[in-house]
């Protein structure tokens, strides 16, 4: 098919028309609702044989896509923000019925305040449901990333849902030049969705999502999800080298950026991560050998890559884009676990920037770079910081004033 | 199913689609209406069960029933519902399910789910015109965490969070919800009242229900002996009581227009079905509150009076 210039959102819905999909249960939700309107336009003009219909809330529709996707339907939904956290109960739900429900998440801070620009918090918030979770910096990662959400969801060692994060504004509303692949190819990478596990039959009546009673059982089911959720690593690895055969492109756990013989180096994920790696351009031309390694998963986390990504390294930077509040970043706490037994690590740092879609400046880069070399010179490391500039300072001390509260 | 209207409880189906050896509480009255609604809905279904009581029917590795089941949250299980069917009919219509393996979605909720927490996906799908059994079992309380104040209990009750005592002596001041005209408002092909005690009219009604294609609906007030307080042996007369005092009308609407489907020749007075609940007891005891039971008939004869069916 070629390239064509898509936006986030509508990379994902090529993703959604390309794996096929049957059954679409929706709701709309600034900035999502692109990829819904995208699909429901494809459908009505027969250009995608699929069933769409819009729900009462995302409780419900998160609940009609795990029904559906139960039922043997190949099913995909999508929300951002608030629209996740509405439908968070049955997130953890859909999870325990192990049915493979690809799931589109753009993200955007939550209230309150509200805004619209995006942080990580809603997504972060499902952390912990069962739901594997790919983080995309591309609108081209942002399609591929969904076939191949399906193939691994669907794959009997998982037997997971997925969730496809991206940045709201930033990349959901970003036109990129975008391979959309060819059908036939895709067919090849992604068989039609024909479960042995699943099928609601006449002829072999089932029972899913029953009770049980006793933490012995409820111990047993967890554990099998998280075990599932580790085999994803590996079985991302197979999916991903077909993945590379068919398609080309070759998508790793995490993704390494100028690493090789780095010694200070960022971890960032989703879009921003672009400015991080440009930051990283700069300080190479100022002499300082810094990289960035972006984690792509964040469930399962991918602990033995990451490990051997920092091997040697002199320092670490994680800038989160978002705040566990009385705690501060969640990937930073991520982090401090995977390397906490390590021997040889690197000292790792706190910045958390980007809240709310703010920018992350290169100046706030430079000073990210300078805490970094300071740190390994002296060995101090400082408390963690909020990347927040004089003159945003100075601007919401205007409004204040405004608002008569200065 | 064979369509003809029954006549007498001889003429049930003898086939049982739900076994014995449930957890379910001695005398449920639910659990008699959901053994006649699976009499009439044979076994090519799937239920999805709202968390509540029922929920309990299940329990790893067991299951009573005969069809697929399937487990949502207590908001939700309309939503559920609207997930099985859609996904029924795409495979169909894919060639990627044989037709032969078509089942009927049978949505089942306490009152607490159907009149309160599930209101907005019930709503939604009614409006959406989903092709669907819903059955609501109304035992007027949140009885699987201990019979606490839902939409459905009535005035005058005693439930865990609406306790008589000096300053609320009534115990629940509020009015039942009335689910059949939340329903009816939206004007789904069929809704029904029905009642385990008059099994014969509730299995015609499913028989009735049958021809519509769209929502199916279904409020079985039903008897609960450790909510309630009474003895498990009194629940089938506790649930003719409910119809024969009136409380509890038997009726169908057929696309908004409503029609009764029994009427008691004598109405009884709601006190002989009041007294023989400990639910209602301080309304008889320390001293009797007059306008409370007053008020309880009135608005039993009222609406009789209203449909012109008081004799």
């Amino acid at each position: 098919m070629g390239k064509e210039m898509l936006t986030g959102n509508s990379a994902a819905a090529w993703g959604v028309r390309l794996a096929e999909v049957d059954y679409i249960p929706a709701y709309p939700i600034t900035p999502q609702t692109e990829i819904i309107e995208t699909i429901a336009k494809w459908i009505s003009d027969g250009s995608m044989d699929a069933s769409f219909v819009t729900m009462d809330s995302e409780h419900s529709m998160i609940t009609a896509a795990g029904a559906a996707s139960a039922t043997g339907a190949r099913t995909f939904t999508t929300t951002s923000s608030q629209g996740l956290l509405y439908g968070f109960e049955m997130i953890y739900t859909v999870a325990g019925w192990r049915v493979p429900l690809v799931m589109v998440n753009v993200s955007r801070g939550l209230s309150s305040p509200i805004t619209l620009g995006p942080d990580h918090n809603d997504i972060l918030a499902v952390r912990d449901s069962g739901f594997l979770q790919i983080h995309c910096e591309t609108c081209q990662e942002v399609l591929d990333s969904v076939l191949m959400a399906y193939r691994l969801a669907e794959d009997e060692r998982v037997l997971l849902p997925v969730m496809v994060n991206m940045d709201g504004f930033y990349l959901s509303f970003t036109r990129e030049a975008v391979e959309i692949p060819d059908v036939e190819k895709v067919r090849s990478f992604l068989p039609e969705y024909r479960p042995e596990h699943a099928f609601f039959k006449a002829a072999r009546p089932m029972a899913q999502g029953v009770a049980v009673l006793g933490g012995d059982y409820y111990s047993y089911f967890k554990y099998q999800m998280h075990l599932a959720s580790q085999n994803a690593l590996e079985i991302y690895k197979e999916v991903c080298d077909d993945f590379e055969r068919i398609f080309g492109r070759k998508y790793e756990v995490i993704d390494e950026y100028m690493m090789e013989d780095a010694e200070y180096i960022l971890v960032m994920t989703n879009s921003f991560s672009t400015l991080g790696k440009a930051a990283v351009k700069r300080a190479r031309e100022d002499g300082v050998k810094a990289g960035l390694l972006r984690p792509r998963f964040l469930r399962p986390f991918p602990e033995s890559e990451i490990k051997n990504a920092l091997k040697g390294k002199k320092a670490v930077a994680v800038i989160d884009q978002n705040i566990s509040v009385g705690k501060g970043g969640i990937i930073y706490s991520e982090m401090a676990g995977c390397l906490y037994n390590e021997i040889d690590r690197p000292l790792l740092l706190s910045f958390i920037g980007g809240l709310g879609g703010k920018n992350i400046s290169q100046k706030e880069f430079e000073f990210i770079f300078e805490k970094m070399i300071s740190a390994s010179d002296t060995g101090i490391v400082e408390p963690p910081s909020l990347l927040y500039t004089e003159s945003e300072l100075e601007g919401i001390t205007k409004l204040k004033e405004i608002a008569g509260k200065e | 199913m064979d369509t003809s209207t029954i006549r007498s409880i001889k003429e049930l189906p003898p086939e049982e689609n739900m076994l014995p050896g449930t957890a379910a509480c001695a005398g449920c009255g639910g659990l008699l209406t959901l053994r006649y609604c699976l009499k009439a809905l044979g076994d090519k279904i799937v239920i999805v069960n709202a968390a509540g009581c029922f929920t309990l029917l299940t329990i790893y590795p067991f299951s009573p029933f005969r069809n697929s089941w399937l487990y949502t949250a207590m908001a939700c299980a309309p939503a559920g519902a609207q997930g099985v069917r859609d996904a029924l009919d795409i495979l169909i219509k894919k060639g990627k399910l044989d037709p032969e393996e078509n089942l009927k979605v049978v949505v089942l909720s306490g009152d607490g789910s159907a009149y309160d927490m599930a209101l907005s996906s019930t709503s939604g799908a009614i409006y959406r015109n989903l092709d669907f059994y819903y059955i609501c079992y109304d035992n007027e309380a949140y009885g699987n965490t201990g019979f606490q104040h839902s939409g459905a209990s009535p005035f005058g009750s005693r439930t865990g969070t609406t306790p008589p005592g000096k300053e609320v002596p009534v115990g629940s001041q509020l009015q039942k919800k009335n689910l059949f005209d939340i329903w009816n408002s939206h004007k789904p092909p069929y809704i029904a009242t029905v009642s385990p005690a008059y099994p014969v009219d509730l299995m015609n009604k499913f028989k009735k229900a049958e021809q519509f294609k769209g929502p199916k609906l279904f409020i079985s007030h039903i008897p609960c002996p450790p909510g309630w307080g009474f003895d498990p042996s009194r629940s089938v007369r506790l649930a003719k009581l409910s119809v024969e005092t009136g409380l509890w009308p038997l009726k169908e609407s057929v696309h908004g227009e409503v029609e009764h489907t029994y009427v008691p020749k004598k109405f009884k007075p709601v006190e002989e079905y009041l007294k023989e609940q400990e639910r209602f007891s301080h309304l008889f005891k320390p001293v009797r509150q007059e306008d409370a039971l007053k008020s309880i008939q009135e608005m039993v004869d009222e609406y009789w009076k209203k449909h012109e069916l008081l004799p």
